[in-house]
């Protein structure tokens, strides 16, 4: 058992405690929080998008190429990455993410 | 001239779910017309993931999105079903009684009306429309100095042309709008290319020779009096910024499902789902009912077999308002000669 901290679109923080093997999307989702998911964890539609705080990055398993091609569909920043694609382990305890910003 | 088209049943949405029930449907001697906003049939299975595998398709270890689509096709053929494709269904009128239900529904075409008795909406996350990047204001600028599809060529000539993307859409659109354009820009976040690959060498061909720019980046914001577009803003990965001059920016960021015109139908709505109840999956207005990932109920899955269950039940339903003086039978294919007969395949 352990956190993921996940800042919605309103700048607001939230805790939600995170089960192993759960994609970061799926515990977002899961919380309630506003997620869209479309593809359902396909890593086909990048509707999952976040920000991991950089601290984080070196941490995780760097995107695929399939995860890289669905990231060409949303305005990125450097620490983006497809939340549906972020398996949580305990190593990520404390992970730090924001939801990216949807179009209209 | 406007087309008025009766029929039994308008299904809005020609994914598994609505392929699948006019297989229920056609059991029962119901006609159907199915109305998508896409060219093609599938949905999402189509759409999203044509080549990536289910494997919870009873009775399928494994299938593919597309696989899945050409099977269904091909179960509900005897039923010659009409399609409606790059039609999105824009207004329902209820013309009935609850009692006896019957609709007029409007495409976006406006040249398609259809009178039906009952409407199955199957339209699961909504209707694919272009992925609209979140840039302040843009909406300011759609139509005048943003453009999210090529309808015209010509609209573009002499412009200085901005596209953003680096799928299939927005290489074909650079190499396409090039020879028209004042100075074309292609814009991508980074220097990888996911569209086919001899239209990535034309490009490059393209830049090396100096007849057109490409950036890496991201843009950020819009520059202009709106809706007269400028240039734009754009963000590098080092979080330096520059901006560009043009008339028009296309961006290409692929397709995304929306609610869209269903909020205006007049139906319960919960978080952009479509509360229905388990026994004929119908919604608030009786006539109309929701099967697939667009409805909602307790214990609701969204998975497609789920939908494949609804749509035979909702059929149930839909017989009696189509046949009111007719008694259902419930009948095996296995066994009943007359299901035998309306597949093609009695002896």
């Amino acid at each position: 058992m352990g956190v993921i901290h996940v800042t919605d679109r309103s700048g607001q923080r939230h805790t939600l405690e995170a089960l192993e093997g759960w994609r970061v999307m799926e515990i977002i989702r899961d919380w309630g929080l506003p997620i869209e998911g479309l593809c359902g964890g396909a890593c086909e539609c990048a509707t999952c998008h976040v920000f991991v705080a950089e601290e984080w990055i070196p941490k995780l398993y760097p995107p695929t190429e399939e995860e890289e091609d669905q990231l060409d569909t949303v305005v990125t920043q450097p620490n983006s990455r497809l939340s549906c694609q972020i398996l949580w382990t305990p190593d990520l305890d404390g992970l730090e993410v924001t939801l990216a910003p949807t179009g209209s | 001239m406007t087309d008025n088209i009766e029929t039994d049943v308008v299904i809005i949405g020609a994914g598994p779910v609505g392929l699948f029930a006019v297989f229920e449907l056609g059991l029962l001697d119901i006609k159907c017309h199915l109305i998508d906003i896409l060219p093609k049939v599938g949905g999402q299975c189509a759409e999203l993931y044509p080549e990536k595998p289910i494997y919870d398709i009873p009775g399928f270890p494994m299938v593919t999105g597309q696989g899945l689509v050409d099977n269904l096709m091909a179960q509900i053929e005897p039923f010659h079903p009409t399609f409606h494709l790059n039609e999105m269904v824009e207004s329902i009128e209820a013309l009935g009684t609850p009692e006896a239900p019957l609709f007029r529904v409007k495409t976006s075409e406006n040249d398609t009306t259809f009178i039906c008795k009952a409407i199955l909406i199957a339209a699961g996350g909504g209707s694919f429309q272009p992925k609209k990047p979140p840039i302040d204001h843009i909406e300011a600028y759609e139509g005048t100095g943003v453009f999210y599809a090529v309808r015209h060529m010509e609209m573009f000539r002499d412009k200085r042309i901005l596209i953003v993307g680096g799928g299939d859409s927005a290489l074909d659109w650079t190499v396409n709008l090039q020879p028209l354009a004042k100075r074309l820009t292609l814009l991508h976040r980074r220097d990888a290319f996911r569209a086919a690959p001899h239209t990535v060498e034309k490009m490059r061909t393209l830049v090396a020779a100096g007849d057109m720019d490409l950036h890496l980046g991201q843009v950020t914001a819009l520059k202009g009096k709106a809706p007269v577009l400028e240039g734009v803003t754009i963000k590098k990965d080092d979080g330096s910024t520059f901006d560009v001059a043009c008339d028009v920016v296309l961006p290409f960021f692929g397709l995304t499902m929306k609610l869209g015109p269903i909020a205006d139908w007049g139906l319960n709505l919960h978080e952009n789902l479509i509360p229905v109840d388990t026994e004929k999956f119908e919604t608030n207005v009786p006539g109309i009912f929701a099967i697939g990932d667009i409805n909602t109920y307790p214990g609701k899955l969204k998975l497609i077999l789920s939908g494949f269950h609804e749509g035979a039940l909702a059929a149930q339903k839909v017989h009696r308002y189509v046949y009111p003086e007719k008694k259902l039978l419930f009948q095996y294919t296995t066994s009943s000669t007359s299901l035998q007969k309306k597949l093609g395949v009695a002896a």
